[in-house]
């Protein structure tokens, strides 16, 4: 019994501790700032949109609400292509070459993609690649490949032989079996995998704060940087912000549970 | 067709980690050409530099109160909810919710709740009388802002380690329980003598990553003290990329840089090899 209750206790207590902040923010967003300070947990007295409505009169998310779409659409899209690409040929390869491809990507993994922001960033200055989102989608590929191709070779090795050997048999090409017989069987894994990737791009902070200085190209993690200066005394504005910001992949959440689950949790572990 | 991603990775990923040892061993600011002094950054680094100690210091600190909390909480929660049930599913669900939402933006809802005027954690502290006016400061208190974002952390990341270990756990049999039941354990000796030492490897797993995880830190810090007040919650990569980009020492910061990896590829041999000693993994 007591077992039991202290059990219930703990679980709906870490329960509200999760979805308290969570609800102050999405409260807040309808609020005044004085309102969220007395009371940050009440109902709004009015529910206006009014700070949606200057925070997009400012003209200043919808930028980069549009620059962090393109640059995390990109960089999952063409990650998944060539890491689905190069884990097919590692996984069918029987010579000594697919051994030592996978040796190099999983060094990878063990290298923190963190320290490279010194060559990449003298690097991107002298191909000017510096505020520019094509010079984001690069470096968001080249930090993702490794862990994309770890994960899904491991599925591709999963699949049987004999499958691709009958679609060889019948004279298919190594384009073809990948196109027509590998891609369509790991459609799950590679949407796990995209939705993984997908989290790291939209929320990545580092490399746009290193190579992004205009305003134009930020990012929506730079631009609530900016914000936390420009409205620091002003909550209203930053909830406002914070929800705009996260509500795609919330509503990817509500929709892709399981992938989401699966698809970060996979990531990690392997890792 | 392993080309594509090779030419990429080995270009922008490759290249620049072989080009951070080079640059370790050069003065250089970034901007004239750099000079070689040889090994003269990292005997600077372990000998001269009291900030970098300290900051190696706070980022063990970091890790410490991150990974104890995190792991014991996660195992805690993951016990409760092994079954799959519709209430243990919606609490993974809602735990998990957390790790969705980027660091800047976590960062700053903390930044509210931690606000010594009229954020949530000192106005209830005061209701209920554990506090008085003025109250903590708790991210520009140099005491106490290292942890303030560890714990912010836990908040952060704890429900995807209690996906993990949910995983972990329901590998193990059922009937070592029911055996256990039927000899009249008690839960804490079921749980000390079947589940812990039967998820020992998915404690390996999540000890691990957390602590390098730890050492990546980068977001949240900046989002939140910026590694202040006076470097007191500045953590490895903060001070990596401030050697770089405030005071323009790339060489330096390169040899900072390379003193990471070693710490990080040192953690993950080591959790290889605990798990291949203690289980002979593949």
């Amino acid at each position: 019994m007591l077992y039991k209750s202290t059990k219930n206790f703990l679980l709906t207590a870490f329960a509200f501790i999760v979805l308290i902040p969570c609800s102050i923010v999405v409260l807040g967003t309808f609020k005044t700032d004085a309102e969220i300070y007395s009371t940050p947990l009440a109902l709004p007295k009015t529910w206006t949109l009014s700070n949606f409505r200057t925070l997009f009169d400012s003209g200043g998310l919808i930028t980069p609400f549009k620059n962090s779409v393109i640059v995390s659409m990109s960089s999952v899209f063409i990650t998944l292509l060539l890491a689905s690409m190069a884990a097919y040929a590692i996984a069918r390869s029987v010579t000594i070459s697919g051994k030592v491809l996978f040796f190099l990507f999983t060094l990878g993994l063990a290298i923190p993609g963190q320290v490279n922001i010194i060559p990449i960033y003298v690097l991107f200055v002298k191909l000017h690649l510096n505020n520019s989102l094509i010079g984001l989608v690069l470096v968001n590929i080249a930090l993702t490949l490794p862990i994309s191709i770890f994960i899904l070779s491991a599925f591709f090795k999963d699949l049987s032989r004999e499958m691709f050997e009958a679609a060889s048999i019948d004279g298919a090409g190594h384009w073809r079996i990948f196109r027509s017989v590998a891609l369509p069987l790991c459609r799950p894994a590679m949407g796990a995998t995209g939705i993984f990737l997908f989290v790291i791009c939209w929320n990545d902070l580092l490399y746009p704060l290193m190579l992004i200085s205009e305003l134009s190209k930020k990012t929506l993690p730079l631009i609530l940087i900016d914000y936390r200066g420009e409205y620091f005394s002003s909550f209203s504005m930053l909830f406002t912000a914070i929800f705009v910001a996260s509500i795609p992949m919330v509503i990817m959440y509500l929709f892709f549970q399981r992938s989401f689950i699966a698809g970060i949790t996979a990531g990690a572990v392997k890792g | 067709m392993a080309l594509p991603a090779f030419a990429i990775y080995s270009f922008l990923y490759l290249y620049p980690s072989v080009s951070n040892l080079w640059n370790s061993t050069k003065r250089w600011d970034g901007v004239t050409p750099p000079e070689f002094i040889g090994a003269r950054n990292f005997t600077y680094l372990a000998t001269n530099d009291d900030l970098f100690l300290k900051v190696l210091g706070n980022n063990f600190r970091f890790a410490l109160v991150v990974v104890v909390l995190q792991t014991s909480f996660s195992l805690l929660f993951a016990t409760f909810l092994l079954k799959n049930t519709k209430t243990t599913i919606f609490l993974r669900v809602v735990y998990f919710f957390p790790t969705i939402l980027s660091s800047v933006s976590v960062g700053l809802i903390w930044l509210f709740l931690y606000n010594p005027n009229y954020g949530l954690i000192n106005a209830a502290a005061k209701k209920v009388g554990l506090m008085d006016d003025p109250g903590v400061n708790w991210l520009g208190d140099g005491k106490y802002a290292l942890y303030a974002i560890a714990i912010t952390q836990v908040w952060f990341h704890t429900g995807q380690m209690v996906v993990i270990y949910v995983a972990g756990l329901q590998q193990i049999p059922a009937e070592l329980y029911e055996a256990a039941e039927v000899d009249g354990a008690s839960r804490w000796q079921q749980f000390k003598s079947i589940t812990w030492p039967m998820a020992l490897p998915t404690t390996a797993v999540v000890v691990a990553y957390t602590t390098i995880q730890s050492f990546r830190a980068f977001d949240l810090v900046y989002a939140m003290t910026q590694g202040g007040p006076n470097n007191a919650s500045d953590v490895l990569v903060t001070l990596i990329y401030n050697t770089a980009f405030a005071s323009y020492k790339f060489g330096y910061a390169s040899a900072q840089s390379v003193l990471l990896v070693v710490m990080v590829v040192l953690i993950t041999w080591l959790q290889r090899r605990t798990l291949r000693v203690n289980y002979g993994d593949k």
